[in-house]
């Protein structure tokens, strides 16, 4: 996994799957489509302010709520490359990984973490690098499980290559 | 391998694998009974499972495709994501799929007709699969992708889950309902409260609750963020399964010395009706310890939650002979074909129309903002349903205010959020 690099966009607790792309727009699978209205609830210009490589850092339970994978799809198309929460709800923790879409457990960072602060990311180390503050974040390890599905490129690669 | 306790997930689990025991942290692989898709994620799963290349499902009678969310088409997008999975059931011969005057909200209709039974691992793509843990179903929701995993190996895998028991003694008062009990819980122990975890609801209250309070309750484990609300099956159940289930049914109890996570106990016979302020499911208050009264725009009555016949006897009994007030728009969802047909019987949709209701045929519909009574900027809502996230049913800067059926009823008649003591109705009988 390679290192990334980008700004962070601080959101609170709980951010749900319906502010991250709420189910008026669930009408279409497009991940460019569902882009433009990422976090739409929460900050309306978000999809137009953010950067590729762009982080976005949460506080407990992210992702809690309906099971859509249009959310980790939608966050990922919008060119986000990294989510770094206290905690993440179950089915969205599933759901990143299956989509491709890069997470982090890190209370402490999540914590210290401002938006506009810069960041550098080692996943397969768990560091996280704040460069505006000058502070090392160590992440939960990844279970060797999700490791495996991530180094296959996904859940459907991952069962593929055990199918065939 | 010796034997050891177990809650009733790790039981269901361990039984299912054909081994003595699992242990929480572990994952396992596990072989699916029956796997679920609506108008929303099945598309998606289509499209997933298309990709591989693959053109043979694991098992077309296990695959169950419900069209309920965005339905009767609201827009030209959404008929196309139904056309989709029309198609997909159509080249795949998968048996269960669900469209019109056939097709009600998923999580009601399937143990409805009969899909889901005792000991199932169910995984559906979407969150309130949890709903079968009512009928000691393994049940839980995933994404799409998970999903057509499953279709294509007829298996998925999970981790097992740590469980958290929770007793409820103790005789509920007039008008008290599954929905009031769940919520509190969920008041008390936070949104993420559960997180990973399994729900077990046990106790002398959970025995005297109809199955579809029991649906109610196990439907919002996830709103605690629970993987499953288990109900441990007893006679209810076994009635309820009676001439629907068309399979022997895996009946399983969780043992006496399990270890459990946590244990938190209930009196209900100190809760009053509550409801969920906005934001969270967790924001709960007795309704009656309400600063001041909250006037409303809107009612809705149904959703996989609260929107079955008995739910609709509630509401029946409040709105009798009583008009909605002239401020507020009350909708009425019966959840499936068959309730409404019910309702229609026991007259219930004589006294909603006579009440100036509007009933609505069976969809998700307002519940997540998709249609059929979408709130305005400022706007305020008491629903029976689920969620009140930010903009869940409709503008960002409307509200949405959770409650079991006869607070909903009851705020119709009244425009503000209230309970039946207000309207002079004493006792529920």
């Amino acid at each position: 996994m390679k290192k990334i690099k980008g700004k962070a966009w601080k959101f609170g607790d709980n951010i749900d799957t319906d502010v991250i792309i709420p189910a008026r727009y669930l009408n279409t699978t497009d991940p460019e489509e569902l882009a433009k209205h990422c976090m739409e609830d929460a900050d309306p210009a978000f999809a137009s302010k953010v950067n590729k490589g762009d982080i976005i850092v949460a506080g407990r339970n992210f992702g809690c709520g309906s099971s859509r994978e249009h959310a980790p799809i939608a966050i990922k198309a919008c060119g986000i490359s990294c989510v770094i929460a206290e905690s993440f709800a179950r089915i969205f923790y599933r759901n990143a990984f299956n989509t491709g879409l890069l997470i982090l457990e890190c209370p402490e960072a999540a914590s210290e973490i401002e938006t506009g602060d810069e960041l550098e990311i080692y996943p397969e180390e768990g560091k996280i690098i704040n460069l505006t503050k000058n502070k090392i974040y160590h992440t939960k390890p990844l279970p060797s499980f999700m490791k495996e599905i991530l180094e296959d490129g996904g859940l459907i690669p991952h069962i593929m290559k055990k199918f065939r | 391998m010796k034997k050891r306790p177990m809650t009733l997930a790790e039981k269901i689990l361990a039984t299912k694998l054909n081994r003595p025991y699992v242990e929480p942290g572990e994952l396992v692989e596990i072989s699916v009974d029956l796997t679920l898709a609506n108008d929303i994620t099945g598309p998606l799963a289509i499209k997933v499972f298309e990709k591989t290349g693959i053109n043979k499902v694991f098992d077309p009678k296990k695959i169950v495709l419900v069209m309920d969310h965005f339905t009767p088409n609201k827009d030209i997008k959404s008929a196309e994501q139904v056309r989709v999975c029309r198609e997909f059931a159509r080249k795949y011969g998968i048996l269960h799929y669900y469209e019109g005057g056939r097709c009600g909200i998923e999580h009601a209709l399937l143990p409805e007709i009969g899909l889901v039974g005792p000991g199932d691992i169910v995984i559906g793509a979407d969150s309130h699969t949890c709903t079968y843990g009512a009928l000691g179903a393994f049940a839980t929701g995933v994404g799409s992708t998970d999903l057509a995993g499953a279709w294509i190996t007829g298996k998925t895998w999970f981790k097992v889950p740590e469980t958290i028991k929770f007793i409820y003694y103790g005789k509920p008062k007039p008008w008290i309902t599954g929905k009031d009990l769940i919520l509190y819980t969920i008041g008390d122990i936070g949104v993420d409260g559960a997180l990973y975890k399994a729900m077990e609801f046990t106790g002398e209250a959970i025995k005297n609750l109809s199955m579809a309070e029991r649906f109610t309750m196990s439907n919002m484990a996830i709103e605690a963020g629970g993987k499953v609300g288990l109900i441990e099956p007893d006679k209810k159940n076994l009635s309820y399964i009676k001439n629907r289930l068309k399979r022997e049914a895996l009946i399983l109890k969780a043992d006496k010395k399990a270890k459990y996570a946590d244990i938190k106990e209930y009196d209900v016979s100190k809760l009053d009706l509550v409801v969920a302020l906005p934001h969270l499911p967790s924001n709960v208050r007795f309704v009656k310890e309400l600063p001041q009264k909250i006037y409303i725009d809107q009612v809705v009555i149904g959703s996989c939650t609260n929107g079955r016949l008995e739910d609709l006897a509630i509401a029946a009994k409040i709105l009798k002979g009583r008009k909605v007030n002239p401020n507020v728009r009350c909708i009425i969802i019966p959840a499936t074909p068959n309730v409404y047909y019910e309702a229609i019987k026991k007259d219930y949709l004589r006294i909603f129309i006579e009440a100036g209701a509007i009933v609505s045929p069976p969809t998700c519909g307002p519940c997540l903002g998709g249609h059929m009574g979408i709130l305005a900027k400022g706007e305020r809502a008491v629903a029976t349903t689920n969620r009140n996230f930010i903009g869940r049913m409709g503008h960002p800067e409307s509200e949405v205010y959770l409650a079991g059926p006869a607070v909903a009823a009851a705020s119709a008649v009244l425009g503000y959020i209230a309970i039946p003591e207000e309207l002079g109705l004493k006792e529920e009988d």
